[in-house]
């Protein structure tokens, strides 16, 4: 081992190693990059004041908003029903295990734009939704579907119902990465199967579901512009519509691109905060006593 | 029994328990009083870990009865017949039944307070303040009153299984069962972890323990039961097992340990 006495007396000095090639990539790859964006911004075929026109312009603004709106929301009621399915999944019940199963081979087994489709179509199945006691006359719910069904809402539905499935699988990957021996000690402590679920075992599977539930969200966000076959006003669906009429197609998809680009990079700061969050109790160098940033390591040996 | 502080806490009859074909409990009888420490010795897969969670019902038993108290683990006898128990009154069983595992199996994610409170609180329903407050001279009674606010991956491994004892603990349970407590530990840390049970053991806690310590046997036991290949080989007062065995295996197995 190092001698202290020994470091204490002069700190190594050494000339840094030399990375030649390093400088020489860095350089290639900003000529190549640079290359394709001149002939971007000059040819003659894109009009920039177009771009600039509408980056701000409040239809997208409105459109870019009514994106994240659903984005959120279908992540919410995915990861809600994913954890349930997980649960279910991993359930002693065979019908619970069925059901779950079932679930998750339905809706990864079919192209998420034909269930928004679908969705989308269902006043077309059933022109009305009712709800009636069975064998008497007694009607409680009757209403066109159109009326229920928005179609927002039948985006919701099909991003939410799809994503859960995919969820489900991440759930269920995160619980199992959790060690049985919790579970034992949960269960020797008096704790009940849902009590331990909630309190020991998800919170601790939250590390190993945050990551690809980060890249989930980053591709849901994306995944709402297939909303336009549906005509739901979100910011693809904008910028097609105000295209139809100007004839900018490359201009407004640029708009369009570089406002998805902005909030899917936003979005990586609150996945950072939640794996900090959710990390606590098993920071690499489980030794330092205080908490400290990434990178410093302080405290010593116990 | 005219001894009524000795009279059985645990009552195993008979106690079977096999996977698949393999049969790894043979019919294992024995009683432990209330404020007896039951030392269980002998080699791995004999079978004294099976049977020691199956007592708290983390195994079930393919035949026999075992007893905690009145309790029938795991089941309901009525008119000669068993019935499986509800997975609620299972729960409400264990919560008087402390265990410590080989492993510690501390929640990593919460502090060694917090890993202490969380059954009291969440389970038994005693206020936040209270529990507290009891974790904290619980956490002192292992040496850990200045670790409270450290997570698992902070401590050593003799400190987790230090308040993997308080948190057993903390449940106020009437029987503690120890799974081989010391055997993850570097053995510089085995002394602390064996005075806390020594401690726990002159309190009048009832104690099943599998170990491979002789010397806390010697000590701490009143009982000390040697197993082999799924039966009870030999039990006795540690004098008698330790020191004078009767069995070949019981004498193979001393001279390998010692």
């Amino acid at each position: 081992m190092a001698n202290p006495q020994h470091q204490a007396e002069s700190d190594i000095v050494a000339k840094p190693l030399r990375h030649p090639w390093r400088l020489f990539g860095a350089v290639a790859l900003l000529l190549i990059v640079g290359a394709f964006v001149w002939s971007l911004f000059s040819a003659k075929t894109i009009d920039h004041t177009v771009i600039v026109k509408y980056l701000f312009d409040p239809m997208i603004l409105q459109g870019a908003v009514l994106t994240v709106w659903v984005t959120a929301v279908s992540m919410v009621v995915a990861t809600i029903l994913a954890t349930l399915l997980a649960v279910m999944k991993l359930s002693e019940n065979p019908l619970l295990r069925i059901i779950a199963t079932g679930y998750i081979e339905f809706f990864r087994g079919t192209p998420l734009l034909l269930q928004i489709v679908f969705w989308g179509y269902l006043g077309i199945i059933w022109p009305n939704i009712v709800v009636s006691v069975p064998f008497t006359s007694i009607v409680l719910f009757n209403q066109p579907t159109s009326n229920v069904i928005s179609s927002l809402a039948a985006g919701l539905i099909a991003l939410s119902l799809n994503e859960a499935a995919y969820a489900a699988e991440i759930v269920r990957a995160g619980i199992l990465s959790v060690d049985k021996g919790q579970a034992e000690a949960a269960k020797s402590l008096g704790m009940s199967g849902w009590y331990t679920m909630r309190k020991i075992v998800l919170p601790q599977a939250m590390r190993v579901i945050i990551p690809p539930m980060g890249n989930e969200t980053i591709s849901m966000l994306k995944s709402t512009s297939l909303l336009q076959v549906i005509a739901v006003a979100e910011l693809y669906t904008v910028a097609n519509q105000i295209s139809s009429q100007n004839l900018a197609q490359i201009e407004l998809l640029v708009v369009a691109g570089f406002w998805y680009l902005v909030m899917n990079t936003i979005l990586g700061f609150p996945q950072r905060y939640l794996e900090r969050r959710f990390g606590r109790g098993f920071e690499v160098g489980g030794n330092s006593l205080t908490r400290t940033r990434k990178g410093t390591l302080s405290g010593g040996h116990v | 029994m005219a001894d009524t502080s000795k009279r059985p806490m645990v009552r195993a009859e008979n106690v079977r328990k096999r996977y698949g074909a393999n049969e790894v409990l043979k019919g294992i009888t024995l009683n432990v009083g209330q404020g007896e420490v039951l030392v269980l010795l002998g080699p791995s897969g004999s079978g004294k870990s099976t049977f020691l969670r199956c007592i708290n019902h983390l195994e079930t038993i393919n035949s026999g009865r075992i007893y905690v108290g009145d309790d029938l683990i795991g089941y309901r006898e009525a008119n000669g017949q068993l019935h499986e128990m509800h997975p609620k009154d299972i729960a409400a069983q264990r919560r008087s039944i402390g265990m410590v595992f080989q492993r510690f199996n501390l929640f990593p994610h919460l502090t060694a307070l917090q890993n202490v409170t969380e059954a009291p609180i969440g389970v038994a329903g005693i206020p936040k303040a209270q529990a507290t407050e009891r974790a904290m001279a619980l956490l002192k009674r292992v040496g850990l009153e200045d670790r409270a606010h450290h997570y698992p991956s902070q401590l050593s491994g003799g400190q987790q299984q230090r308040v993997a004892i308080a948190r057993a603990l903390a449940m106020e349970p009437s029987l503690m069962l120890f799974d081989e407590p010391t055997s993850a530990l570097d053995p510089e840390l085995v002394g602390d972890v064996l005075e806390v049970m020594k401690d726990l053991a002159r309190s009048g806690m009832t104690m099943i323990v599998v170990t491979h310590e002789i010397g806390f046997a010697r000590e701490v036991a009143d009982t000390v039961v040697f197993m082999d290949g799924g039966v009870v080989v030999e039990s006795g007062a540690p004098a008698q097992v330790l020191d004078n065995p009767q069995e070949a295996r019981t004498k193979a197995f001393l001279k390998s340990v010692l």
